[in-house]
């Protein structure tokens, strides 16, 4: 057996007796990002990077078990190297390098090649087996350069203030909506749900610089909000407070938006391929820059990925893995948390 | 081409008709003018020929892109749809052009006839030409197919609008005999090319489905009851001693019912009827699946013609020695039709639908229980004072159609589905039960809601057993009532059988995969229908 197996729990190093990411309680986890299909609650101790912490603390209150490692720094647990590599994906997001007598493991969480701007940018790390994920591992998938993506949400912002409509962008909370609030350059003052408010402030207090949002609250008034800008995350996306809103536009942001499907089926009225994950091109270019010897796929589109890899001479397999869509997770989140808000309307 | 590409965004995104009308009338008013008759063409299903087949375009997308074959096919199936694909997968282009959306069709309209390396230059040129959106676009133009969510009415409604005209008037001229290239945006809303077509048809009168109990549409007197009957709705037009036999798809239908031809001679010039194409033997009608037999054939053999023999039943006439008199009221209408029918020489072919005598709603609606006996659908009923109105049209017609047949089955393959589906499993087969055996007897793909369709889809991820291609196997668990308007015997079919209009009535959450019908329970359904 090598040095990562794959288990009920999750990625195990035995050498080293950690998981990464582990889907079920262990005592040391080891965690790629702060996406809740990857930082799961209940573990006895975590290992993350620093600018993981705070969405730890913000999101599930942990103090006191958690350990950090900046990038590019090397620790050693029973032996084993470990050390953290950007990935590109959302603030504090790391590729996990671990070495055991020569054997080079890279498992890389979730990631994207191109940089956003907030997140540090992706680092291919070379290595004799790499983990990689596929969410969108289909050649149907390439990503317009980011600036592109800005200018036309920007100019979709504009038109509907020349109509009187509320721009609302739906955005998950821990990544993409930084993300927006990072590149967006109309000017127009910025109003988040609380659950990206909350992150926001966890990143500033660790030293990320962010440009000013405004948390909604019951009292900000419709024409104030039609007036800005307004992001929230997919769940509240259908919900009864966004009808209510004067004349809402909803664009969300996702890279499932590069297809009429995708966009349709959401039935929102503007769809931005704009995504956290890497496109075809860069999954491939990443996982050749990596020179691995083999390639473990663990979501997405595993199957296919994997066995076109295969057929361009890149050994790969594809792993059951409970990782998946950040955003489903995501929406389960805020719906108890929407349902908690209506009550509280009610009484 | 840009700024058709952001009319199709534009209707793609909204689901709201006012929407898409505005949009409609805005990319109208905006628009060149050499464009428009190319998109009303397009909307309205006028096709010219598709200059390049299927095949050879997937083919040039592949060598291409230098994917592999299946891994083409599997972005297919995630995308539905063939032009969208191939607009995804090519690489980006490196030299931007934007010409007019009537030259591009021309352009394309010119491939005919030439060879196979001169269409391909030309494809491949265009296609490294072209935006994501606009590439998009302009595969459909080859195919010519698209399907965006408009309906007739409602490019006719925008249209009219636009051009402040009768919605009427714009109906007849859209629908009549035309080219786009041979008339303008203008002559096109006046109408100019329709009087001196002898072929046009008016459009139909349609009917909403009953929402009330029909005792509560007032006196017995005022209403005449027909059979609805389960066919083809035509028109038949004689005209300056030309027959047109159109079908409610505003297709001319003329040359696959011969044995409707003698009506050219026999109808007086200036006369349009409305009723319903049928297969007819021996003053019965028959069933659908026989009439399909007849149905988008260019060459009808004489097996055919013996099995299927077509009967037209009147239902109205519209037009009487050369007046359009669709706002006579509906009985004057009925008094024309009975004569102009008694005059025909050649009886039992074209003949009057009746119309059902009854003294009450309780003597009709024991009359309607007795309707798939002469495979009718149920009843129709229309208000003696009605007019032929144009479309739909609430409170003067209504059809009131017998409760389908269903079917209790379990669901045991689930595929993606397409266009704004296809990131969700919503195609579904059922099954029912055969001894120890499961045995599919349907595909149907509507009847959920969207969270339903959720629901399934957890469920599909999580309870896939194997998978052929886009096809997975699921445990057979779920339990769906289908509902179905007819039954017939079928070849193709491994359970001998095929049901009509198959679709999900109900997700029956109450029941087991053990409590769902046999094939038995269906076979004999089958030979209790009359065929």
């Amino acid at each position: 057996m090598g040095l990562i197996q794959f288990t009920n729990k999750g990625i195990y190093c035995k050498q080293g007796d950690f998981y990464i990411d582990p889907w079920r309680p262990v005592n040391k986890a080891v965690i790629t990002h702060g996406h809740a299909d990857h930082a799961k609650w209940g573990n006895k101790s975590y290992l993350c990077h620093t600018l993981t912490k705070p969405i730890l603390e913000e999101r599930y209150n942990l103090y006191g078990n958690v350990e950090t490692l900046p990038y590019n720094q090397q620790i050693d647990i029973n032996g084993v190297k470990l050390s953290m590599f950007p990935a590109g994906h959302v603030i504090g997001s790391a590729q996990i390098r671990l070495e055991y007598k020569g054997e080079i493991v890279v498992i890389s969480g979730d990631y994207k090649t191109e940089y956003d701007g907030i997140s540090t940018a992706f680092e291919p790390v070379k290595c004799h087996t790499f983990v990689s994920e596929s969410t969108f591992g289909l050649p149907i998938y390439k990503w317009q350069p980011q600036q592109l993506i800005f200018n036309s949400i920007d100019s979709w912002i504009a038109e509907n203030h020349n109509k009187n409509k509320t721009s609302v962008l739906v955005a998950y909370s821990l990544g993409k909506a930084q993300r927006l609030i990072q590149n967006l350059k109309s000017g127009y003052p910025i109003f988040v749900h609380r659950t990206i408010a909350a992150l926001n402030e966890a990143f500033r207090k660790a030293g990320v610089q962010l440009p000013s949002t405004i948390q909604t609250t019951p009292e900000i008034k419709k024409d104030e909000l039609q007036k800005g800008i307004l992001i929230v995350p997919p769940a509240l996306a259908d919900g009864k407070w966004i009808k209510s809103l004067t004349n809402p536009a909803i664009g969300i942001c996702s890279g499932w938006m590069a297809v009429r499907a995708g966009r349709r089926w959401r039935s929102a009225d503007a769809g931005f391929a704009l995504s956290d994950h890497a496109d075809w091109p860069g999954l491939l270019d990443a996982i050749k820059a990596t020179e691995a010897e083999k390639v473990m796929v663990t979501h997405g589109s595993t199957a296919i990925f994997s066995r076109y890899l295969n057929e361009i001479g890149i050994e790969a397999e594809e792993v059951k893995t409970q990782y998946g869509d950040e955003e489903a997770d995501e929406k389960v989140e805020a719906d108890i948390e929407e349902n908690v808000t209506e009550k509280k309307i009610q009484a | 081409m840009r700024r058709f590409a952001q009319l199709i965004q534009e209707l793609e995104l909204s689901n709201k008709t006012n929407d898409k009308i505005a949009a409609l009338v805005a990319y109208f008013s905006e628009a060149d003018d050499r464009d428009k008759p190319y998109v009303i063409a397009m909307f309205t299903g006028k096709r010219p020929k598709r200059p390049i087949t299927t095949t050879l375009i997937k083919q040039w997308a592949i060598e291409l892109t230098n994917l592999p074959e299946w891994l083409f096919t599997e972005s297919y199936h995630s995308v539905g749809d063939l032009s969208e694909t191939i607009a995804l997968v090519l690489p980006e282009a490196n030299n931007y052009i934007n010409k007019p959306l009537h030259q591009w069709i021309t352009e394309l309209a010119a491939l005919q006839g030439k060879t196979d390396e001169e269409k391909k230059e030309y494809i491949l040129t265009s296609w490294n030409s072209l935006a994501t959106q606009e590439r998009f676009i302009f595969n459909k133009l080859i195919s010519g197919n698209f399907r965006i969510g408009v309906s007739n009415k409602m490019l006719v409604n925008a249209i009219a609008k636009q051009s402040e005209q009768e919605a009427n008037k714009i109906m007849h001229s859209i629908m009549g005999k035309w080219q786009p290239h041979e008339i303008t945006y203008e002559e096109l809303t006046a109408g100019a090319h329709v009087n001196t077509d002898n072929s046009w048809p008016y459009p139909f009168c349609l009917a909403y489905a009953i929402d009330t109990a029909p005792e509560n549409l007032g006196a017995t007197t005022d209403w005449q009851a027909e059979w609805k009957w389960d066919g083809i709705r035509g028109q038949i037009v004689k005209r300056n001693g030309e027959l047109f036999i159109w079908s409610r798809g505003e297709e001319l239908v003329t040359d696959q019912f011969p044995e409707l031809h003698f009506l050219k001679d026999e109808l007086p010039d200036g006369t349009v009827l409305d009723g319903e194409i049928l297969a007819v033997k021996d003053g019965s009608v028959l069933s659908f699946s026989t009439l399909q037999q007849r149905l988008n054939r260019k060459v009808i053999n004489k097996n055919q013609l013996d099995n299927a023999p077509i009967g037209f039943y009147t239902y109205d006439l519209l037009e009487f020695n050369g007046k359009d008199i669709r706002t006579e009221p509906l009985s004057k209408r009925r008094n024309c039709l009975e004569q102009m029918i008694g005059n025909l020489t050649t009886k039992n072919i074209a003949i009057l639908s009746p119309v059902i005598e009854y003294k009450d709603w309780q003597e009709l609606a024991e009359k309607r229980e007795t309707a798939r006996e002469i495979n009718s659908e149920g009843i129709m009923l229309k208000h003696v004072n009605s007019a032929f109105h144009a479309g739909r049209k609430r409170g003067d017609w209504w059809k009131w159609k017998i409760n389908p047949y269903t079917v209790d089955t379990v669901m045991i393959y689930a595929q993606k589905g397409s266009g704004r589906r296809a990131n969700f499993y919503t195609d579904y087969t059922f099954a029912v039960r055969d001894g120890e055996k499961l045995i599919t007897i349907a595909k149907a793909y509507s009847g959920l809601t969207d969270k339903e369709i959720k629901e399934v889809n957890s469920f599909v991820n999580k309870n896939a057993i194997e998978k052929f291609g886009p096809v997975r196997t699921v445990k057979p668990e779920l339990v769906f009532e289908i509902a179905f308007e007819g039954i017939a015997e079928s070849k193709r079919h491994k359970a001998g059988l095929a049901l009509r209009f198959p679709r999900i009535a109900r997700w029956r959450k109450d029941k087991k995969a053990d409590e769902i019908n046999t094939l038995d329970d269906l076979r004999q359904l089958l030979s209790s229908a009359s065929l």
